[in-house]
């Protein structure tokens, strides 16, 4: 019968390879930029019980036991610089295997990977002074929401980390190109995807208290 | 035929069949788990029904005691919403949509095989509370306090585990059909000429991407507050019972539109194919499903009334608005059967009883949205007849059309359309018998989730009646899985195409090669079969399906 009506079983084949010709998002990041949705759909769920909450103290928040103060600790800017610095610091990586530069990648991965590690350790140290301060998940409303909120937010940095990592030991092993780097653009948009959350938990939790 | 000579299969490769389907990517393997899973559920559930309909059959305890009975209702809800109907919905998705747009497999398919194999574990989580002192409780809803530490055991806390892993499933099924429905269609097949099922699973998708998350958040804030002495919800510590409601219908309402669009959609594939006719106002429906999906965000409070903390005008007038697209649905689809050509296939007869059932249960949902009536009939079994009428007459006579529809396509096997016949002729008078008296139940005050009632109420007559209707579902149920058992033991008679169909997946063989297509035809319209058959556009020759495949 007609073949002009038809479309090659080969150019079927080749299509779907590429997700039906190559126009537009690729496939992979478009996956991890609608998993970033649903991301940012949890996260906003913990807001919305925030400011829920929040709305009812007014003046008298955070609402903590009798002679318990909630003070910014100083180690929180630094980790705060040292994440934002870091979003700058993968993109700069990104950029370098876009232009097909292996090495650079590498660094700007190896350093992001440290930084957000630095991040966590100062984020437990600023639990254990919280602590000891006798600001905990349990006992007040404002520690439970705290808690919560930087907690599952340390979870996903933790989570950036590993898929950081990944990238790290592929990128060593040579695997991307200038071409072919879908997953480091993946993961990076998830490392800022991290990075503006943390932004909106900093000023939420500490600066518009 | 002839299509699938031209790609010889792989040589042999031994491995066992159970292997190969434990094993698989291929979505239309993972579809079929996803639906019989769905259905072995719908049994579960449905027994849990039938349990609950035998002890409100007469007043007094006869069969379960109250502690079993709420554990029954609460199990009942939850394994029907979130282990029958969302992976049966999902498993058609699964299967239909990238036949629908010519695509050879979904978008991600490792990822979809983890979707479907989180449900299993996830369901073993929630059923191990029956063995573990007792299941959640607390109503589907697991409404705060009831649910807190103080008041419900280790069942809530498998309850909040099992939905949080069900939660992941349905999102990443959900990203893998965006991607698939945005990156994988066929050439020429623009979004406009998506079929309408497609249109319906893309909308239900983003609504899951944007609403099970919430609840997700919800249920780690109940899980804190259970287990780590969080405040969340507990306003002697300083939290927010009323939140938990928030936070649980955010996610509860848009997961109502969840439920219902893709069976929307799967009657308006059955209705035009069985009626000889093209869906009327195919734009009308795509805007009409995209704006039930947005202001299906703005009406979650009209679940809280009567808490006193909720805008009461603001949720009643999102919640009329939102009855107008569904409104348009219904005039699309009678405008569709209009003079057509009408064959009553048992498809064909769900896809009419589901407008029927679904139209009442609609009205229901308008009369609920006026405030005052709400007052009165909240908590009755009035809304226990509304949901069952948009959840059953809607979603399930959806499922069951689909299930004759499609079970050619996938298995190569009619389903027997006389045991057909007699499947739909007692589960819609049963269904009607069940949901029917509880309108009049609620309006005289019987209250929904309790184990018994007073004699002299005035309830018994309606009551048994429903438990009559119940049992007769049941029955309706049993003759569905004989006419199953005995098709899928005959030969293979159904055709590529057996319903002269217009849509994609009747375009290769009945079940497809496990690469779907070796060729597609030219996609012009959102009708690409049918034009290919019967000349529209005025450009194809007449192509029947399966033989054009000689080159």
């Amino acid at each position: 019968m007609t073949a002009t009506t038809d479309v090659l079983t080969t150019d079927l084949h080749a299509d779907l390879a590429h997700g039906h010709g190559d126009r537009g998002i690729n496939t992979a990041l478009l996956g991890m930029l609608l998993f970033i949705a649903s991301e940012i759909m949890f996260f906003a769920g913990l807001f919305a019980a925030y400011f829920s909450v929040r709305a009812k103290y007014g003046s008298h928040w955070p609402a903590l036991p009798e002679g318990v103060e909630f003070a910014i600790n100083p180690l929180v800017v630094l980790a705060t610089v040292i994440l934002l610095s870091s979003s700058g610091v993968i993109q700069w990586g990104l950029w370098r295997i876009r232009k097909g530069d292996r090495r650079g990648l590498n660094r700007a991965f190896a350093l992001t990977m440290l930084m957000g590690l630095t991040f966590l350790a100062f984020q437990a140290t600023d639990y254990v002074l919280l602590a000891d301060e006798g600001i905990s998940l349990n006992g007040s409303i404002f520690g439970s929401l705290f808690f919560t909120m930087t907690g599952f937010h340390g979870a996903h940095v933790l989570g950036g980390v590993i898929g950081i990592g990944i990238i790290l030991s592929r990128g060593m092993t040579g695997q991307f190109s200038a071409r072919n780097h879908v997953a480091v653009e993946a993961v990076s948009a998830y490392w800022h995807f991290v990075d503006v959350v943390w932004i909106f938990l900093f000023l939420t939790l500490y600066i518009l208290r | 035929m002839a299509t699938t000579a031209l790609s010889p299969r792989a040589g042999a490769y031994p491995r066992s069949r159970v292997y190969e389907w434990l094993t698989t990517t291929d979505h239309k393997k993972i579809g079929i788990m996803y639906i019989t899973s769905a259905y072995i559920f719908f049994l579960i559930g449905g027994l849990m029904a039938l349990a609950i309909r035998t002890e409100l059959a007469a007043p007094g305890t006869q069969f379960l005691d109250p502690d079993i009975f709420n554990q029954a209702f609460t199990m009942h809800g939850t394994t029907m919403v979130f282990f029958f109907v969302m992976p049966m919905l999902a498993g058609f998705a699964n299967y239909i949509v990238p036949l629908q747009i010519g695509a050879a497999d979904m978008a991600f398919p490792r990822i979809n095989a983890l979707s479907f194999w989180i449900i299993p574990v996830s369901a073993l989580l929630l059923f191990s509370s029956f063995a573990l002192g007792g299941a959640a409780a607390g109503g589907w809803t697991s409404y705060t306090p009831l649910s807190e530490a103080k008041y419900a055991g280790t069942g809530q806390d498998l309850w909040l585990a099992g939905l949080l892993l069900n939660g992941v499933s349905s999102i990443l099924g959900a990203i893998n059909i965006l991607a698939t429905i945005f990156k994988l269609r066929a050439p020429g097949l623009t979004m406009l000429r998506l079929p309408i099922f497609v249109w319906t699973v893309l909308v239900t998708s983003v609504l899951l991407i944007f609403a099970v998350p919430v609840l997700a958040s919800g249920l780690v804030m109940l899980f804190i507050d259970r287990n780590y002495g969080g405040a969340f919800f507990d306003p002697a510590a300083g939290g927010d019972t009323v939140l938990w409601q928030h936070v649980f219908w955010f996610f509860g309402h848009p997961e109502v539109y969840i439920l219902i669009l893709p069976a929307f959609g799967i009657i308006s594939e059955v209705l035009p194919v069985f009626s000889r006719k093209p869906l009327f106002g195919y734009k009308a429906f795509v805007v009409a499903t995209v704006s039930i999906g947005i202001l299906g965000f703005g009406v979650w409070a009209h679940h809280m009334f009567t808490t006193g903390a909720v805008f009461l005008p603001f949720f009643s007038i999102t919640t009329f608005f939102i009855s107008v697209p569904t409104g348009v649905k219904m005039f699309n689809w009678i405008a569709t059967m209009w003079r057509g050509k009408l064959r009553f296939t048992t498809a064909m007869l769900f896809a009419v009883g589901f407008l029927a059932s679904f139209l009442i249960g609609g009205l229901d949902g308008a009369f609920s949205a006026s405030t005052p009536i709400d007052f009165a009939i909240q908590d009755t079994y009035w809304i226990v007849s509304h949901l069952h009428y948009v959840l059953f007459g809607g979603s399930a006579f959806g499922i069951m059309a689909a299930t004759y529809y499609w079970f050619p396509k996938m298995t190569g096997r009619f389903l027997d359309e006389r045991l057909g016949k007699v499947h739909f002729a007692i589960m819609f008078v049963g269904a009607h018998l069940t949901f029917f008296p509880m309108h009049l139940l609620g309006i005289s005050g019987m209250p929904r989730r309790i184990q018994d009632y007073a004699p002299n109420a005035g309830w018994q007559d309606l009551n048994l009646l429903a438990t009559i209707g119940s049992y007769l579902i049941g029955i309706g149920i049993l003759v569905l899985l004989w006419n199953m058992f005995v098709t899928l033991r005959g030969p293979r008679t159904a055709g590529d195409d057996p319903w002269d169909a217009n849509t994609l997946e009747w375009a290769t063989t009945s079940p497809p090669p496990s690469y779907n297509f070796d060729r597609l035809p030219e996609i012009r319209s959102e009708r690409p079969l049918f034009d290919l058959k019967h000349g529209g556009a005025g450009h194809a020759p007449a192509l029947a399906p399966g033989e054009g495949s000689g080159r």
